[in-house]
């Protein structure tokens, strides 16, 4: 690897020595947006709240080839016993951003392929104006391309991506295609996990056709050390639902970056989620959603609870063209700080160019609520006790808004294991 | 000496935008086993105060005095202590907790009581049917054990889950906070039936109230007039008779 170099800009630095020979038009182009902007600092907008810092001095090795099985076995059982319901569904596993057959268990009812043998960069990706895509463009070896054809109600299916960095930090950019076609129905969960210092930078490219439906969870347990930066974008047709949910609560720093755009008249789409981070973790939920269709419906509810030192980031634009009349859009992120030393930055956003539209947004942020505690405590709940109780309760309303049952009691059974008992004051 | 709650000389104030502010200015009150107290007076007078101070919340400052219980120093304990050694207040304007299971949240207390009294913890089914017997007996429709605690309960909701609450709970000693306030004439009677179903020689209840109308259901053994922080007055239950026909003015100007 070669050591950073202080003249180079900034953390591309860090992948200077695989970014020099890119492929194919899209990857040139990329590499040449990337050549111009560098990774974002905090002067750019859309990373005001968040440092690439983070990404530190050390330079991130492409995967090896072989990666121990048993680690990847343990990684894996940690994902699946979560919940008994897990073990049965038909999952993709990827490591370290490859495809490992020998971890997966492949759905029927889809059809399916993979970046590695046939790359789909999707149209929907703007490395021009995303640097973390135009890397990903750039380095993408591998990903899921998933199609459930129309009329398919194809059940669930997991993508577990798992890193395994052991010594040399790594990084890995899978480029995941996501197409739900006319009528179809699918229920994708998501979980990413893993161990070591690794930067997890995925792209997913969804469309969901007219008339379909795509429930979306994504469980975020990367491991303690990782960075993850994830940028999914969402295109959504008529009268098709876009139901998304993702739940973080592992990782040093992770972005979950959603751009959802309603293309198509009565299209429904759901951006909500949790995250729960303690110690020095911070975690970055963005979202573009726009309305670019008539009578749509947008709904955004994030929960945050911060302990420790961590940081919460809530940017969430909603931005209603000139010909969505009859939008329907809500957008509220909420907060609970159980440390003097937590904090949320929180971007809501309206941008509205039509004139006939319902839309609403909010965020409040709080500590515990004396009178709640004092509440719990006066039927004889010790203090610890109480405070757990609200911390999971505050939590569950927004893992309440996951329809899918199985999907539901995956996020409140991984919550449960991790914080049982962990309601003492810090 | 060591009585079942002694209350002397009870000072409290609390911190109201920076400035200290005397609520409670010298209670006292003795409470023997197996009676039912009731304390009225007019708003303001201090009687929700007494029965917070009582119950431990932190926004009071105890500046003299002192509260016994079976002779143990009230006022050092912690809430969740208080209620495992048998108080238990009903609030006067019940807390909702938003996304807290109802069944749930009576499981957790009543186990976290059972454990502190060095008794065995219920499991689920147990636990379940002796609560759907317990609100049966109040009236209460099966789902408000399903429901989140006290989110959009009815005012008369919330007084029958406090009511259920210190069914469950079987406290020996229950503070009822204006429980009666809101209530009408049957429901008004299904919550004194339920604190009648408590009394026991080894029960003792303060009610705080402004009518007459729950003292005919719960008949009292005594009632005290609190008036500027302070006991001013105690009787028979006729005192109350006479408050409710007379109001609070004459005794007041007596005291005055």
């Amino acid at each position: 690897m070669n050591a950073l170099s202080k003249d180079m800009s900034g953390p591309l630095a860090l992948f200077a020595n695989r970014l020099n020979t890119p492929t194919g038009a899209e990857r040139q182009s990329a590499a040449g947006a990337l050549a111009r902007t560098g990774l974002p600092d905090r002067k750019v907008e859309a990373w005001r709240y968040t440092a690439l810092r983070a990404l530190g001095k050390q330079d991130y090795a492409a995967p090896p080839e072989q990666v121990d099985a048993s680690t990847v076995r343990a990684l894996l059982d940690g994902v699946l016993q979560a919940h008994p319901a897990m073990a049965a569904l038909p999952r993709v596993v990827f490591v370290n951003g490859r495809h490992a057959p020998a971890f997966s268990a492949l759905p029927d009812d889809v059809d399916l392929s993979f970046f590695a043998h046939e790359p789909q960069f999707g149209l929907q990706a703007a490395p021009d104006r995303d640097p973390l895509v135009a890397l990903n463009t750039v380095l993408a070896e591998d990903g899921l391309v998933l199609r459930v054809p129309a009329g398919v109600d194809a059940g669930h299916v997991m993508l577990i991506s798992l890193g395994v960095a052991g010594a040399e930090p790594l990084s890995f950019h899978p480029r995941h295609t996501v197409v739900v076609e006319k009528d179809a129905h699918l229920r994708l969960i998501c979980v990413q996990a893993g161990q070591g210092t690794y930067f997890h930078n995925p792209v997913m490219d969804i469309r969901v056709e007219d008339g379909a439906t795509l429930e979306h969870v994504t469980l975020q347990t990367e491991g303690a050390q990782a960075i993850s930066l994830g940028t999914l974008y969402a295109h959504v047709g008529h009268q098709s639902v876009y139901d998304s949910f993702v739940l973080g609560l592992g990782g040093l720093l992770v972005r979950h970056e959603v751009h959802a755009h309603l293309a198509a008249t009565r299209g429904e789409v759901h951006v909500n989620g949790a995250q729960r981070l303690a110690g020095q973790q911070v975690g970055d939920i963005t979202s573009v959603i726009t309305h670019a269709a008539s009578d749509c419906t947008s709904r955004q509810t994030v929960r945050n609870v911060l302990d420790g030192h961590a940081r919460g980031v809530f940017q969430g634009k909603v931005l209603v063209e000139r010909i969505a009349q009859k939008t329907d859009g809500y957008q509220m992120n909420q907060a609970l700080l159980l440390s003097p030393d937590a904090e949320i930055d929180a971007k809501p956003e309206l941008e509205i160019y039509a004139d006939d539209v319902r839309c609403s947004h909010g965020a409040t942020v709080g500590a515990l609520d004396d009178e709640q505690l004092f509440y719990l405590r006066s039927r004889g709940i010790p203090e610890h006790e109480a405070r757990q109780i609200l911390i999971d309760a505050f939590l569950d309303e927004a893992v309440a808004l996951v329809v899918d049952a199985t999907a539901q009691t995956f996020c409140r059974s991984v919550l449960a294991a991790r914080f049982a008992g962990k309601g003492e004051p810090s | 000496m060591s009585q079942f709650l002694e209350i002397s000389g009870l000072c409290a104030q609390i911190d109201a935008d920076g400035q200290e502010k005397q609520i409670l200015r010298g209670v006292d009150l003795s409470i023997p086993p197996g009676e039912v107290h009731v304390i009225m007076g007019p708003n303001g007078s201090g009687k929700s105060t007494l029965s917070y101070v009582l119950a431990g919340r932190e926004d009071y400052e105890v500046t003299a005095g002192t509260a016994t219980f079976h002779g143990q120093n009230l006022l050092a304990m912690e809430p969740e202590e208080r209620a495992a050694a048998g108080l238990f207040l009903a609030f006067q304007s019940p807390i909702e907790l938003p996304g807290v299971n109802n069944a749930n949240f009576l499981r957790t207390a009543v186990n976290a009581v059972r454990r502190a009294r060095g008794l065995e913890e219920l499991d689920a089914v147990a636990f379940l049917k002796m609560a759907r017997e317990a609100a049966k007996a109040l009236s209460m429709a099966p789902d408000m054990l399903k429901r989140n605690v006290n989110v959009g309960f009815s005012g008369g909701e919330k007084k029958r889950n406090e009511v259920l609450q210190m069914t469950l709970l079987q406290p020996t000693f229950a503070i009822l906070d204006e429980t009666d306030s809101g209530l009408d004439v049957d429901a008004l009677r299904i919550v004194a039936e339920g604190v009648n179903r408590l009394r026991a020689p080894t029960f003792s209840a303060l009610v705080i109230t402004h009518h007459q109308k729950l003292l005919d259901y719960l008949v009292p053994d005594r009632i005290h007039v609190m008036a500027r922080g302070r006991i001013i007055l105690s009787g028979g239950p006729e005192l109350a008779r006479q408050i409710d026909q007379e109001g609070y003015t004459k005794f007041l100007a007596e005291v005055a």
